[in-house]
């Protein structure tokens, strides 16, 4: 089968729509517009929905109708629009309304500009809304598994009744890479708590309202009980050269493509370095991180971000391993040479080179 | 007010308030339950109660649900007509309600009014005006009067610091997609049998798959109003009603054809799904590639000269010849400032990093591109310069630079926009990394105006032929 060159953008609508996504509500933002353009696009010619919606706090309401009436949903948006969605991400955890939304990250805070950052983590990663809630986090980093974990996305959101994310960043989103368009097509099925407008699906209600402070606790228990099976269940992690490795970088999205170069050029110069991973961010990769501390290693969280992500590896690592965070801010993107010169000078001062 | 027997659209008991429950959550004399009980009817006289799906908003009537035997979603506030437009693109044949306070509506929630009503959603909005937040206990509305006094307003709502009542009603008249805009109030038993009929006027329409219709029912609060029930109907009559024309704004008359809908193309599913997101230029292999080592190109020139396009080109054609590729834009208002760069990487291993920090290779289409770029060139690498424009030499020694007038040469060929192929072609011919009738198979798929086809493959062939009369080329 042919590879097609696409943007990472343009790879989230194919994935979408190979798994069964049927409704797009959207709002243009950059660096994420090339995934309404691509909706607009290729959901309406294949007689699904696209509709750009008046805003982000619209748009995210429109998935609350659409998905409360069975459809499988999406949106895609960026920082400062994933932020006005929060709301509306509340109330989809509150109704367990499954939905896809794609954040491309770009650099804050406020306006910031639209270089890649990494700093919407803890807002996508941890909920950031209102409430106890979470949502399944996937980060891809190349187009082509902008396509696959799309694709996954619906089949977990109905899976489990939740909000399933794509957290991605600016360069993954705008790079064309060859993408491989083949895999099992999914579709949605009928959903039994789901408003159809008819005689059978009536006595449904989909709603996040609880008067009673014990019937929401027991909610708020079956949610978390939830997420405790998503936890055991859904954990996705890829390791390069970690195996017998002294330093291992743990890092998503493009800066794992850097910190991948990184590790070769490490390697050539005689210096057991190794990458992990995450695929999926919440759940995180928690168990192989506390595997991976039984040995006498040196941690480094490297991520676009003032250590959002560094605070759930030392969680992990439970002061066993030193963990060192490598950061950067505002767009700035770090060279493979700076971060082999820094892992050396941090090696160096920790004698251990 | 008018007694009758209770709908058939509502629950016979309330299990949603509590177990056994007859009564409402509404306080006396409140106009809720009024409306509540003439919507209901006209959902069993137009015997629509089954498909039916309710929004409730936040606000009193919040818990509607507790009440109508329909489909229902609760709402955030304010954003009921968005979480009906997402029902109404799922559900065809639903009758959509939307049911609205006025700070629901009016306050929070005006920019998802309007839109809603001005893409013509086919949905029906009954919009509960009493000029109060009744919920949170009693502070100013969109839609207070100047000088009524509430909990944020007390010593009375002021025009100038407050803003006045809003007439969403006019608001909505302004729009040309309602199909039936109508103001009614509950202030008397006359008022009420006219805000029977607009009730089901508006959803009549509804079914008719007309278009958007907006209600505005003035209504009574007499708990936050501190009045009693029958004062409070008064009230209505000798404050708001001034305030609030009772009228009928708009009404495309029943009768009229509905609406033209646009037509959606027919849903495509597996194979023919997949058929049309691989498209046409789908990358099929072609012959194995030549390259030598990794590439890390640079491609640098000025918007309209096709650096973004020329970058596609080259990593599609490393892909068909079996490499993996990355390419990497600039993107975003630096573009329409007229500065365009791409990265491309090629490579037979998986690529890390798609930034170019140190190109091998430099195409650099204009000066500025040749002074920003030329110093991050690997040593050994290879730069060419688009002599045609750019006036200067390479002054580097340890790169091998290459002057190619690659804006002539497309002049020449009759497509002066071709000029990013001469520069691709005479890198890939010169360094042997992918082969010269790659790019010319690839150039039918990937030429959007066909009748540049012929230009562009004799284009490529007088690159080839400069890089010859040049003694550039080994072969």
């Amino acid at each position: 089968m042919g590879k097609r060159l696409m943007k990472g953008n343009e790879a989230v609508v194919h994935g979408a729509l190979m798994g069964g996504a049927t409704h797009f509500f959207g709002y243009p933002i950059t660096p994420a517009s090339e995934i309404a353009h691509g909706a607009a696009q290729y959901f309406n010619g294949s007689g699904r929905f696209f509709l750009q919606a008046e805003s982000e706090v619209s748009a995210v309401n429109m998935l609350y109708g659409a998905a409360g009436a069975g459809a499988r949903v999406m949106t895609a948006s960026s920082g400062p629009g994933f932020a006005l969605m929060s709301e509306g991400l509340s109330y989809l955890a509150g109704a367990e309304l499954p939905a896809v939304l794609v954040d491309v990250q770009r650099a804050g805070p406020g306006l910031g500009n639209i270089w890649p950052e990494q700093s919407d983590y803890n807002m996508v990663v941890k909920g950031g809304g209102h409430g106890n809630y979470r949502n399944l986090v996937y980060a891809p980093y190349s187009a082509q598994e902008m396509c696959d974990f799309t694709r996954k996305a619906f089949d977990m959101a109905d899976r489990y009744r939740m909000t399933v994310c794509i957290l991605t960043d600016a360069y993954v989103g705008q790079m064309m890479e060859p993408v491989e368009l083949s895999g099992e097509m999914t579709e949605g099925e009928k959903k039994p708590w789901a408003v159809y407008g008819d005689g059978e699906s009536k006595k449904n209600l989909i709603t996040s309202i609880f008067m009673d402070p014990v019937l929401l606790e027991q909610h708020n228990r079956h949610l978390q009980e939830k997420y405790s099976r998503v936890e055991q269940e859904c954990v996705e992690y890829e390791e390069y050269w970690t195996q017998e490795a002294d330093f291992i970088f743990v890092a998503y999205g493009i800066t794992a493509r850097i910190c991948m170069s990184a590790v070769d050029q490490l390697r050539s110069r005689g210096i057991q370095a190794g990458l992990l991973r995450p695929k999926t961010l919440y759940p995180f990769p928690v168990k192989q991180i506390r595997k991976l501390c039984s040995r006498n290693i040196t941690l480094a969280a490297a991520e676009l971000s003032n250590g959002m992500m560094a605070d759930d590896v030392r969680l992990a690592a439970e002061g066993k391993v030193p963990v060192l965070h490598y950061g950067w801010l505002g767009g700035v993107i770090p060279t493979v040479d700076e971060i082999t010169d820094r892992v050396v000078r941090d090696l160096e001062k920790g004698g251990k080179l | 007010m008018i007694k009758h027997a209770k709908s058939k659209a509502l629950y016979d008991t309330f299990e949603r308030k509590g177990t056994g429950q007859k009564v409402s959550h509404y306080c006396p004399g409140c106009g809720h339950g009024t409306v509540h009980n003439l919507i209901a009817e006209a959902l069993v006289d137009l015997g629509i109660t089954d498909r039916t799906v309710f929004m409730s908003p936040v606000g009193c009537s919040v818990f509607a649900y507790y009440y109508f035997d329909v489909g229902n979603f609760q709402c955030a506030h304010g954003r009921a007509p968005a979480v009906a437009t997402g029902v109404r693109r799922v559900l065809e044949n639903a009758v959509v309600i939307s049911y609205q306070g006025d700070g629901d509506l009016a306050g929070i929630g005006t920019a998802e009014i309007l839109h809603a009503a001005n893409r013509g959603e086919n949905i029906t909005v009954f919009f509960v005006n009493n000029a109060i937040y009744g919920m949170t206990g009693g502070q100013m509305a969109p839609t207070t009067l100047v000088g009524q006094k509430t909990l944020t307003t007390p010593a009375g709502r002021s025009l100038t610091r407050d803003g006045g009542p809003i007439g969403m009603a006019e608001v909505m008249n302004a729009l040309k997609t309602p199909v039936y805009i109508e103001r009614v109030s509950l202030g008397t038993p006359q008022g009420v049998m006219k805000t029977r009929k607009a009730v089901k006027r508006g959803l009549s329409y509804q079914v008719e798959k007309r278009g958007f219709s907006f209600v505005e029912i003035l209504s009574p609060c007499p708990i936050n109003w501190k009045m009693d029930p029958g004062s409070s109907r008064k009230w209505i009559t000798e404050h708001l009603e001034p305030v609030f024309p009772v009228q009928k704004f708009r009404d495309v008359q029943s009768g009229t054809a509905a609406p033209e809908v646009p037509k959606q193309p027919k849903v495509l599913k597996g194979k023919a799904l997949l058929k049309m997101l691989q498209g046409e230029s789908a990358i099929t292999e072609l012959t194995e590639s030549a390259m030598k080592e990794d590439q890390f190109v640079k491609i640098a020139g000025f918007g309209g000269q096709g650096v973004l396009s020329a970058g596609m080109f080259l990593a599609k054609g490393a892909i068909a010849e079996g490499l993996n590729a990355s390419w990497l834009p600039s993107y975003g208002p630096e573009m329409r400032g007229g500065k365009a760069y791409a990265s491309v990487i090629l490579s037979r291993k998986q690529i890390g990093s798609p930034v170019v920090e140190k190109p091998n290779v430099l195409l650099a289409m204009n000066l500025p591109s040749l002074l920003a770029f030329e110093e991050d060139v690997q040593p050994g690498g290879v730069i060419l310069v688009n002599s045609s424009i750019i006036d200067r030499k390479v002054t580097r020694d340890d790169v091998t630079a290459l002057y190619v007038p690659a804006s002539d040469i497309a002049k020449s060929g009759g497509l002066i926009a071709a000029s990013n192929m001469v520069m691709l072609t005479v890198y890939l011919a010169y360094t042997g990394t992918l082969q010269v009738e790659t790019i010319k198979k690839m150039i039918p798929q990937n030429v959007k105006r066909k009748e540049h086809v012929e230009k562009n493959l004799a284009i490529v062939d007088a690159s080839i032929a400069y890089l010859k009369e040049q003694g550039l080329l080994k072969t």
